[in-house]
């Protein structure tokens, strides 16, 4: 999280965290373990008025931002989520509201639902891999005469059980578009996957002969490369924050334990060997806020390493987040891997979020690209 | 520091035209840098002559930047600087990427040693050596470890004995770089073996070119022999270049090797953006990768983007450190975490260039290009976190004076130095 937030940052910041530790408390985390949505539509609609779905959506459906740039000013509530392992679908609605905004004469509408918090969204972008035991025919987006017509499955889609409208990509041809699918719209169907978060929920989305007007494209028919990179960079970002919030939160959580907590008649902060690791889990942490904010703001301001960046946080803060989680689990001992315990409330956020847009393991092949490519342009 | 607050009362260049201003004279006056020179690790890279050459280089060249009014961005004017603020050198670290740079003078004559003087030398020191420093005219060493003592460097015991208005120094300093061709350097003794070790060290500054300093110089497994180390014997230092108060030199020691901990984010260090000592090796380890045909292989891969992926987040931390101390919202002590990063990443990267080598790594000739002397560069990785203050040095400042976790218990901490044990004991 920013360093140097300023003072109207800094009050957007605490409103949220406020209102989280009042409305989503962890025994309401684990209450909404069996909810299906995840969520409550008051608390979602209470949120929205707090700004978290208007800081993508541009200035004529209501949207804007606190500092210069509402990306960075979305990690702030982006963290906030983390801290608190908050329930609904954050990222997949402001990534789709960025998107439409992006688009705004023809989806204004649904635009303002979301930003009003009266609806949500999600991004139906993940394809089952060929050869998988899940294997199916990726998404083709065929457009005929007025109208267009969306075949084939997405899994795994974050928020699609909730959300009132699916972006969805498809293949066009040779190249991709996007498609703003109500979720009610005939030949959908939604399969809810089991999930690794308590209050995240994933569904496989199959889209039998949808047919809808060719107004619900989103962009041109096989024009929609440059969106799909900006969704993902922008989702990214705001994972990436949010799992930065989720690190700090178990971080101080271990800390705490590990001057509560004695053994052989002295705290556990007073072991070298532990104090040592903590050492490296306070680098790590530091180092995530570091690249997290580092890649938020070069998006905000489409800088040239921004795709660098972004690659980078996600390469970095999904695998040594993961290391930082596991050392709290360790350092906790057997309490630490019990349901009771809060701390894998957050270690299953970062864990969700280092699965999604792109794991480290894919994101250090998109950096050994790009060097690839700056070496050669050098 | 007071380096952000000096601000002068002439018209302050604005940032684009110092930044116009920068660029005319480096395109006019530079000579674009040697990519290959200062890759993988403590190499042996050169002849004595050719040392003493570049030195002499370097010496120029930091004239040629202080005739420019390129030389001491953030140090005072009245001591030969141009008073400006971080940004300035910011944008001249970024103007001289791919450009020669006195490499040399930035560790240890500017940082930490010129950040000492600017902070603890009197108006007559400060007046004496900042503007010959500014100059290329005085290059500085720090001593400071000595050969019975590593991490604990309160305990030295190079003494200083009171003799009028002099002192006499004796005693061993080691790891000093390159002190064979330097002029000056700053030295923590010991003025009092009967209180705390803390409590009587005092701070010099002495010539190095006298008789009575033998410097040495070590062979490091690689072959280089950059670091030295110093006999003095009778070493006579008037109390005029005494640096702070006597028996206060630790809270002068500490402060100074706070500076060495923060040179990548110094405002007093010139590090042009992108080369080996700026804090990238990207280029280094991508030629490692292509001259060894692995450019193709999904493993090979995997790890060039690991190790860009470190960097960046190393650079990250760096600004957020460097940003927060400045804004006084994190401690100075944060400055571990720094050093510690560069320490575990910079022997990363090490590791994973050896990786790219395959078997070529343990045999190599001059066909192999990048790809030789990886080897010995893998076995030297552990200088990262060595010099500079070991990594676990700074895990225990990360985990006491950031986390505030219990300190390690001392087995001297009110003993008369005299008295504290040095050594396993006879019988």
């Amino acid at each position: 999280m920013l360093l140097d937030p300023s003072p109207d940052q800094e009050f957007f910041r605490d409103t949220t965290s406020r209102f989280l530790t009042d409305r989503v408390p962890v025994a309401e985390i684990r209450r909404l373990r069996h909810d299906p949505a995840g969520f409550g539509a008051e608390y979602w609609r209470s949120g929205a008025e707090l700004g978290w779905t208007s800081l993508l959506a541009g200035d004529a459906t209501g949207g804007g931002s606190i500092g210069d740039y509402g990306l960075v000013d979305l990690t702030l509530v982006a963290y906030e989520f983390g801290t608190h392992a908050a329930p609904g679908p954050l990222v997949p609605t402001n990534v789709v509201a960025d998107l439409l905004s992006r688009h705004a004469e023809a989806h204004g509408d649904v635009l303002t639902s979301l930003v009003e918090g009266t609806a949500t969204a999600a991004w139906c972008f993940e394809e089952p891999r060929a050869g998988g035991t899940v294997a199916s025919d990726g998404v083709e987006i065929t457009v005929d005469g007025d109208e267009v017509v969306v075949r084939g499955t997405k899994r795994p889609v974050e928020a699609a059980v909730s959300a009132d409208f699916l972006l969805v990509t498809g293949r066009s041809g040779d190249g991709l578009s996007h498609v703003l699918v109500p979720r009610e719209a005939p030949g959908v169907r939604i399969v809810p996957l089991k999930s690794i978060d308590i209050t995240r929920r994933y569904a496989a989305v199959e889209f039998t002969e949808v047919r809808l007007p060719a107004t619900a494209l989103v962009g041109a028919a096989g024009g929609a490369a440059a969106d799909i990179e900006r969704a993902l960079r922008v989702g990214a970002v705001l994972g990436c924050a949010e799992s930065v919030g989720a690190l700090q939160a178990a971080f101080d959580l271990t800390v705490a334990w590990a001057f509560d907590r004695y053994s052989f008649g002295r705290p556990l902060a007073s072991y070298q060997e532990l104090k040592h690791r903590f050492a490296d889990m306070k680098m790590w942490l530091e180092a995530s806020h570091g690249i997290s904010d580092s890649a938020a703001y070069a998006v905000a301001t489409q800088a040239a390493d921004a795709p660098e960046l972004v690659s980078a946080a996600k390469a970095y803060i999904g695998h040594y987040g993961g290391e930082l989680f596991q050392d709290c689990m360790q350092i906790h001992g057997g309490i630490g891997i019990t349901f009771e315990h809060d701390l894998h409330l957050f270690a299953r956020r970062g864990a969700a979020n280092r699965s999604n847009y792109g794991t480290p393991a894919e994101h250090r092949a998109r950096i050994a690209d790009i060097v690839e490519y700056q070496e050669a342009n050098r | 520091m007071t380096v952000e607050s000096s601000a002068t009362d002439r018209d302050v260049e604005s940032l684009d035209d110092f930044r116009a201003r920068a660029r005319t004279w480096i395109s006019a006056n530079l000579q674009r840098s040697d990519f290959a020179s200062h890759i993988g690790v403590l190499r042996e890279e050169s002849s004595d002559e050719e040392e003493l050459a570049a030195v002499q280089r370097e010496r120029d060249l930091q004239r040629a930047l202080f005739d420019a009014g390129l030389a001491g961005i953030c140090v005072p004017r009245e001591y030969g600087g141009q008073g400006l603020t971080r940004p300035y050198q910011q944008v001249l670290n970024e103007e001289l990427r791919g450009y020669e740079y006195p490499s040399r003078l930035q560790v240890p004559t500017f940082v930490p040693c010129t950040a000492v003087l600017l902070e603890f030398g009197t108006e007559e020191q400060k007046r004496r050596h900042i503007p010959a420093i500014l100059k290329g005219e005085e290059l500085w060493m720090q001593m400071l470890s000595e050969p019975s003592g590593g991490s604990d460097v309160a305990g030295a015991v190079t003494t200083a004995v009171r003799d009028g208005e002099d002192w006499i120094l004796n005693g061993s300093k080691i790891w000093t770089t390159g002190a064979w061709w330097s002029d000056w350097a700053l030295c923590l003794v010991r003025t009092n073996w009967d209180v705390p070790k803390n409590r009587g060290l005092t701070v010099f500054m002495l010539p190095l070119k006298q008789p009575s300093i033998e410097v040495h110089r070590i062979e490091m497994l690689s072959g280089s022999s950059e670091f030295c180390q110093e006999y003095l014997t009778d070493v006579r230092v008037p109390d005029s270049d005494r640096i702070g108060e006597v028996d206060d030199g630790w809270t002068v020691g500490t402060r100074w090797m706070f500076h060495e901990r923060m040179y990548q984010n110094s405002p007093y260090t010139t590090i042009p953006a992108g080369s080996v000592r700026g804090g990238s090796r990207i280029s280094e380890l991508f030629a490692v990768a292509r001259d060894a045909g692995r450019l193709d292989d999904p493993v090979a891969r995997d790890l060039l983007g690991e190790a860009r992926a470190l960097e960046l987040a190393k650079q990250a931390l760096n600004k957020r450190v460097g940003q927060g101390m400045a804004a006084r919202t994190i401690s100075d002590q944060s400055a571990s975490i720094s050093r510690l990063m560069s320490g575990v990443v910079e022997s990363r990267l090490v590791t994973i260039g050896y990786e790219f080598t395959g078997a070529d790594g343990a045999a190599w000739d001059e066909d192999d290009g990048a790809v030789a002397e990886r080897g010995v560069d893998y076995l030297l990785r552990q200088v990262w976190c060595i010099a500079g203050g070991t990594t676990e040095m700074a895990r225990n400042a990360i985990s006491e004076r950031v986390l505030g976790m219990p300190r390690e218990r001392s087995h001297d901490p009110n003993l008369a130095f005299r008295d504290v044990p040095k050594g396993r004991a006879a019988g």
